[in-house]
Formats: structure tokens, sequence, C-alpha cells
């Protein structure tokens, strides 16, 4: 016989998986249309944006109705940690609406010549977030465990492309409007990377019950 | 128990009419039960939807049993019985003169809370109701009898061993020995009166699954204390207080945010 209470774990996580999916989407084509001057494809990510709050709103309200039902053990710590995945996927999607307002008003003006490791640290988020939800997905928290240090990479790319852009725009004082709105890119991908470690976190407790969230400060 | 003050529902009928999106099968108004002097039901006001699963909750004493038992007529059996307001199935007054009760039984089954099967093999346990009901025929007996053990998820269990006592069975197995027979003689409704509450958390689960199960076919009302049972298994749930109708609405809606301040202390915990 089925078990309908599975049943609803399995939608919730297959929720979570499609808006998993979207906030990835989103990243990639914010990068996309900051690197490659894309005004429309900038455009299209602030819109999209609306969908994976939509899918927040959904997923808290299946899981609500999941603890209703007083699931015990993993599958409390399941429906939790969905909830906590969504706000930040939310989040995420809100970094890549924000990364896509900066390119479409870049793409706007002449381009900065600078040369910024954007694409790596892009890159890096990016497969933050990947391995962090395939974690979620395997269940794996050694996988999710090893995400957490590669956070201060990012981090550390960010400090210097601020220093860059800081040292670029007092050379430059023209182009000080588009600098900023560089810093606020770069920032907003830093900010991923913290979501997606956040994410980690979230599947360590998931598999071994183990709340590791600020042991890693310093 | 905690002393409560309840102040009288406006619009109970209005309530409940308007949290049903199922189709009415069971409309009850206005229905007041006695016991000798006393009023064990108040004004209850009520309409069941056809094939979804509704909870009654509320303390001991509240009247959630009683209310089931007026379903099927039931409280029929007890002398000092009275009862005012109307109960319908299917738009028929079941307390009506004229109305057949052995009938009326035979569509709304019922499934108690100690597990009840016949000192006798769990074949004949079935049996019984289809010969009763005019059934004969070996192989037509047979395979009512499975489709019936089949139904109430029980039939792998007990395939080779039909002949033997049901009173072997566990008491999870036992139970659905119960179902499989409330089930056989294809009611409409099924009332459940804490079917699960003397079974361990496996066999629990077990009549949880096929209550939903179930509800494809059947409608089903279900009086339960364990809150978290009501909230896995049914759709609607009502609320009951020393014989009122407190609040009747989506189980969705009274377990994450009730209207009624009685509804939200018990289901919390706070008295009953």
């Amino acid at each position: 016989m089925e078990n309908h209470f599975e049943q609803g774990l399995e939608a919730l996580r297959q929720k979570l998986l499609l808006m998993a999916s979207r906030a990835e989407t989103a990243v990639n084509e914010s990068v996309q249309a900051l690197m490659q001057r894309n005004h429309d494809l900038a455009l299209q990510v602030r819109a999209d944006d609306d969908i994976i709050d939509q899918f927040e709103i959904e997923i808290d309200e299946m899981a609500i109705q999941l603890l209703t039902k007083a699931p015990l053990a993993t599958n409390l710590r399941l429906v939790t940690v969905a909830m906590k995945i969504s706000q930040n996927l939310e989040r995420i999607g809100d970094e890549a609406t924000k990364i896509a307002k900066r390119a479409r008003d870049l793409a706007q003006e002449p381009p900065v010549k600078i040369t910024l490791e954007l694409p790596h640290m892009a890159s890096l988020a990016l497969t933050m977030v990947k391995d962090a939800l395939d974690s979620f997905v395997q269940r794996d928290s050694i996988a999710a465990r090893a995400i957490i240090p590669r956070d201060r990479e990012v981090d550390a790319l960010n400090k210097q492309m601020h220093h860059l852009l800081a040292q670029y725009m007092m050379e430059n004082p023209d182009t000080i409007a588009r600098c900023l709105n560089w810093i606020v890119a770069t920032k907003s991908l830093e900010r991923i990377a913290d979501h997606a470690k956040n994410i980690a976190e979230e599947v360590v407790y998931l598999c071994e019950a183990q709340d590791i969230r600020h042991s890693f400060k310093n | 128990m905690a002393e409560i003050s309840l102040p009288k529902l406006n619009m109970p009928v209005a309530a409940a009419a308007s949290a049903i999106a199922a189709p009415t099968l069971i409309e009850i108004n206005q229905l007041s039960l006695y016991y000798g002097a006393s009023k064990a039901l108040k004004n209850i006001s009520l309409n069941l939807g056809e094939k979804v699963v509704t909870a009654f909750i509320g303390p001991s004493g509240c009247g959630k049993s009683t209310l089931l038992r007026c379903i099927n007529r039931m409280n029929d059996l007890i002398d000092s019985v009275r009862i005012e307001g109307s109960l319908k199935v299917a738009d028929q007054n079941i307390y009506a003169n004229d109305v057949d009760v052995i009938e009326l039984r035979k569509r709304i089954g019922m499934v108690f809370q100690k597990s009840n099967p016949f000192p006798k093999s769990i074949y004949e346990n079935i049996a019984y109701g289809l010969r009763l009901h005019g059934m004969k025929k070996k192989s037509e007996l047979d395979d009512h009898i499975e489709q019936s053990l089949r139904g109430a998820a029980i039939w792998d269990e007990v395939k080779d061993r039909l002949h033997t006592s049901a009173l072997g069975l566990s008491g999870g197995q036992q139970q659905r020995v119960c179902i499989a027979r409330a089930i056989a003689i294809k009611p409409e409704i099924i009332l459940m009166d804490e079917p699960a509450s003397a079974l361990d958390p496996i066999a629990t689960a077990r009549i949880e699954e096929l209550i939903l199960e179930l509800k494809k076919n059947f409608t089903i009302v279900i009086v339960t204390h364990n809150m978290q049972q009501a909230a896995r298994i049914s759709d609607y749930t009502a609320f009951f207080y020393i014989g009122e109708l407190i609040e009747f609405d989506t189980t969705t809606k009274i377990f994450t945010n009730p209207a009624r301040k009685q509804t939200e202390d018990y289901v919390t915990g706070r008295f009953g």
C-alpha cells in the first residue's frame, strides 16, 4: 500500500528541486547578462524572480501541512530543512535579481576597462550552490561539509575585486557610478556563496542531526 | 479539565456549509440528544461531505461518539435516549418512522475502538454479513471475501489461514478484518470510533493508510483523540465541547489557524 505521508514528503522534495533549478538558472543568466552586456536577458531574470518567490510560498504551505501530521526524526528534519533551504533559494533568486539590475544599467553605459575575475567568482559560487543541492539530493553530509570552507575563497575574491574597483575609481572618477554597480554585483555573488554554505549546513543537520551553523567563524 | 466559557456559535450551519467543498452526504440540522433529562448534544448543525474523511475531535464526554452513533441510529439501543432535530443521509431523514434500521445500518457500517471479530474463522467473519444479505453461492462468497480483505489491506496476511479463528490475529489485523467485514456489504458510509487507539504505531499507520485508500470509495467519519491522526487522515474536522459543535472547517484550517479560541486551546493541548 502506498504511504501517503511519504508521498507528501516526496512532493515537497520535488518542489524544492524545481525551485533550486530555477534559482540556479537565475544566477547563471544574471552573470551571463552582466558579462555579455545583455540588457534583455537582465530584464528576463528580474521578471522570472516572481516564480521563485511563489515557490517559496508553496513550499512553506506544503511544509506546514506536513508538520501538522507530526513527522518525527528524519522526516521532521527534512520538513524543517526544506523550509530553510527554500528561504535560502529565494534569497539566491533575489541576489540574482540584484546582479541583473546592475547588468541592465551597465549594459546601457560604455564598458569599464578593467579585468575582473568575476567569471571565476561566479563559477565558484554557482558550483557551491549546485554541490550543496546535490548533497541534499544524495543526503551526503561529507560532501555538504566539504562545501563550507569554499566560501572563504569567494569572500577573498570579493575583497580582492572590491580593492581593485576602489583603486580604479580613484584613478578614473568618471567611472565611479559604473564601478559601484560592479561592486554591488560582486557582493551579490559573495552572498550567493553564503547561501550555498547555509544550504550545506542544513544538509549536515538533515543527515547527522548536528547543528554546525556559526561554528566556522574566523 | 479547565473551566472555559463558551460563547454561542453565531452561524454554525453557514460555517459548515461554506467549509465543505465535496457534495453533502450527511446533513445534520439542529440535532439535540438527551440521555433522560441530560442534554448530551446541543443543537448540532453540520454538513458532511461525500467520499471525504471527517474527523470528530474533542475531550472525553464532548458528545463526539454520541453524534457518530446518531448517524446509524446506534443510540436507538439505549432506552433513555431521545433525539430532536433532523439527520439526513442522501436527503433521507433517517429518523423518519418508515426507515428500516437494519437496511440503514447496511448502508452505514461501523468500526469500533476495540476490534470485535466474531469468534469464528476469518472467512466466516466476512461471509456472515454477505449471507445475511442473501449471498449463498460459494464462488460468489469467495470472490467478495477476497475483495473485502484486499480492500482492507489484510488479504496477503490472511489468505493462507482464512479458515482459522479471527481471534488468533493480532489486534491490528483483527481491526482490519473488522473493516473488511464492514466494507463487504458495500456501505456508503463507514463510521469509525477511535479505530486505532488500542493499536501500536505500526498497526496504527496501517489503519491510517487504509482509511486514506478507503475514502476513494466510501464516506468516512472518524472519532479520534489523536490530533495528529486527525491531521494525517482527515479532510475536515469538527471540534466538540460539552455537547456543542464549537468549530467545523477544513482540517488544515483547524490545525493551523482555528477561528475559535476553544479550538486553539484544545488542539494545542492547553485543556482537555
